[in-house]
């Protein structure tokens, strides 16, 4: 493909598609009528109508935890994984890499009914913690597959390499296993984090009644129509996200040129 | 081996040993053994062992249902192909920031919740929506389209929904494609059609065979976006179990169903294996 004006143009249309309703969302967070139908003025009310929402609060808090305790918990345990199963011979160790990927390739819908399931069979009762064990089910595998593409074969290199110099075990790990790998483990944590966000599917299906997270308080609004305070939230959301970024990408852009000279 | 290293081992592999027996093997055993039991008239489980459930998923309602989502499911992927492909193919001609850039930029909306985007899309496509009025402010139509509480709703949500899936690996294979080969091609008079069918495709289809079951398998269930943007008219396999998981309360039914698509799904693995794909790259987003 030639580099015509046309095919720019058709990068931009994808992204504006990807980005149009987020846009849209922005845009009506400033909008004085309730109705997201017509905009009218322009105002700031809904910023200010988001901390008189409590249920609003309260389910992005809860939102933010589930997503901050599954990721952190999948992220030590998926790295874990990962090693363990590079390193170590055992038995069954293929049938247990094969069963590790069926929380990435079966619907979600099912992961979610069969967590609910279970569940209900061990007499758990749902709640915000039920929201956190089934999101830390369904990241672990995605942890495991970033921090395992991490993994090269240069790796046991260093580590026979430190072995022979009388190094431990641990002090192999920590020393030099996390550091090769650690570009592995923060992109597995960033998706972690990210599709315990995104998720609708398996929230819905093992919430209990209380636990409300962000995507269940909307689920509960959408067929009545939705406040603004809510495009209000998501707009200081994508704030912080493009904040953070910015700041990832300058600091790296940094580093490279420092490495440069 | 050492005790001391027996000890370091067990503490890597014991806790992903449970975690796969506990909330992979066991739920999905207990689902199996659900979908053979009957249920009361009350919701609960009888368990009294049966293959109705499976025989009932053959009833001409849920057969038409199937084909329906099937089919949706389907063009959904189709149209993600048709969109990841030449965007793949730009984009491989540019920079390795700018690739970096865009690749990471296509993950960014996944931060605000699927649901909240999906509502995104309401304010957008219905009747006195932003589209509807920028058309017929335009003078382009005289009456406003349905472009949602329908099939087309649907299918703009899921591709809206799905396309990163799409996008991801099939950049990622097109990306590792041999300049040379297809420059070699080009020079030996091959035709951009020819390039594409002959070298690009073969070359990627495990890529593409990729995205298209995590576009596939998901949009079969995602009952949110046919709730919201079809109007709960159009019901998709994921309505059918949410249903008898919530409401109609018969659990045994909605396993059976659910056992269906695992089989579905591991059916369609296999096909990806086949065409030369590595199971690992299938979470590698």
């Amino acid at each position: 493909m030639k580099n015509r004006p046309i095919n720019n143009l058709f990068i931009f249309l994808v992204f504006i598609f990807l980005y149009l309703p987020i846009i849209v969302l922005v845009v009506y967070s400033f909008n004085s009528s309730s109705m997201n139908i017509l905009f009218e003025n322009f105002t700031f009310k809904w910023y200010e109508e988001i901390f008189n929402n409590k249920e609003l609060i309260e389910s992005f808090l809860n939102t933010l935890m589930v997503a901050g305790i599954s990721t952190v918990v999948s992220t030590i345990l998926g790295t874990m994984a990962a090693y363990g199963l590079y390193k170590y011979n055992f038995p069954f160790k293929n049938l247990l890499n094969s069963l590790i990927y069926i929380p990435i390739v079966i619907p979600e819908i099912v992961l979610g009914i069969s967590l609910l399931s279970i569940y209900t069979l061990m007499r758990l009762e749902l709640g915000l913690h039920t929201i956190i064990i089934s999101h830390i089910a369904f990241s672990i595998p995605f942890v495991i597959v970033s921090v395992r593409s991490a993994l090269t074969r240069e790796t046991i290199t260093y580590e026979e390499a430190a072995k022979d110099l009388g190094a431990s075990n641990f002090k192999i790990f920590k020393d030099i296993i996390i550091p090769i790998i650690l570009p592995g483990i923060v992109s597995g944590a960033t998706l972690a984090f990210t599709l315990s966000l995104d998720d609708v599917v398996i929230s819905y299906f093992t919430a209990g009644p209380g636990s409300n997270t962000l995507p269940l308080y909307i689920y509960s609004m959408i067929k009545t129509g939705i406040t603004p305070d809510v495009n209000a939230l998501t707009t200081i959301m994508l704030l912080i996200v493009f904040i953070i970024l910015t700041t990832i990408a300058i600091i790296q852009t940094r580093k490279i040129r420092k490495e440069a000279i | 081996m050492k005790k001391k290293d027996f000890g370091f081992k067990t503490i890597f592999i014991l806790p992903i040993v449970i975690y796969t027996l506990v909330l992979i093997v066991l739920p999905i055993i207990y689902v199996l053994f659900l979908s053979f039991c009957t249920s009361d008239s009350y919701g609960g489980i009888n368990y009294q062992f049966t293959i109705d459930n499976y025989i009932n998923i053959f009833d001409i309602t849920y057969i038409k249902m199937f084909v329906k989502s099937a089919l949706i499911a389907l063009v959904t992927t189709f149209i993600c192909l048709l969109i990841s492909y030449p965007f793949a193919l730009i984009l491989r001609r540019k920079s390795e920031s700018v690739k970096n850039l865009a690749t990471k930029l296509i993950m960014v909306p996944f931060l605000t919740n699927s649901l909240i985007r999906t509502y995104g899309w309401i304010i957008l496509l219905r009747k006195n929506g932003v589209i509807n009025n920028v058309l017929t402010g335009a003078g382009l139509i005289e009456f406003p389209l349905n472009l949602m509480y329908n099939k087309v709703g649907i299918i703009i949500g899921m591709v809206y929904t799905l396309l990163p899936f799409m996008l991801l690996p099939v950049c990622s294979a097109v990306f590792e494609l041999d300049k040379n080969v297809i420059e070699a091609a080009k020079d030996l008079g091959a035709k951009p059609l020819q390039i594409f069918k002959n070298i690009i495709l073969p070359q990627t289809i495990s890529g593409a065979f990729n995205g298209s079951l995590m576009v596939f398998i998901p949009s079969i269930g995602y009952f949110f976006i046919a709730d919201i943007l079809g109007g709960g008219k159009t019901m998709i396999i994921g309505n059918l179990i949410k249903n008898q998981f919530l409401t109609a309360r018969n659990w045994p039914f909605g396993s059976a169903i659910s056992i269906f698509l695992i089989i579905i799904t591991f059916a369609l693995v296999k096909v990806y294996k086949r065409l030369g794909g590595k199971i690992e790259d299938l979470g590698g987003l």
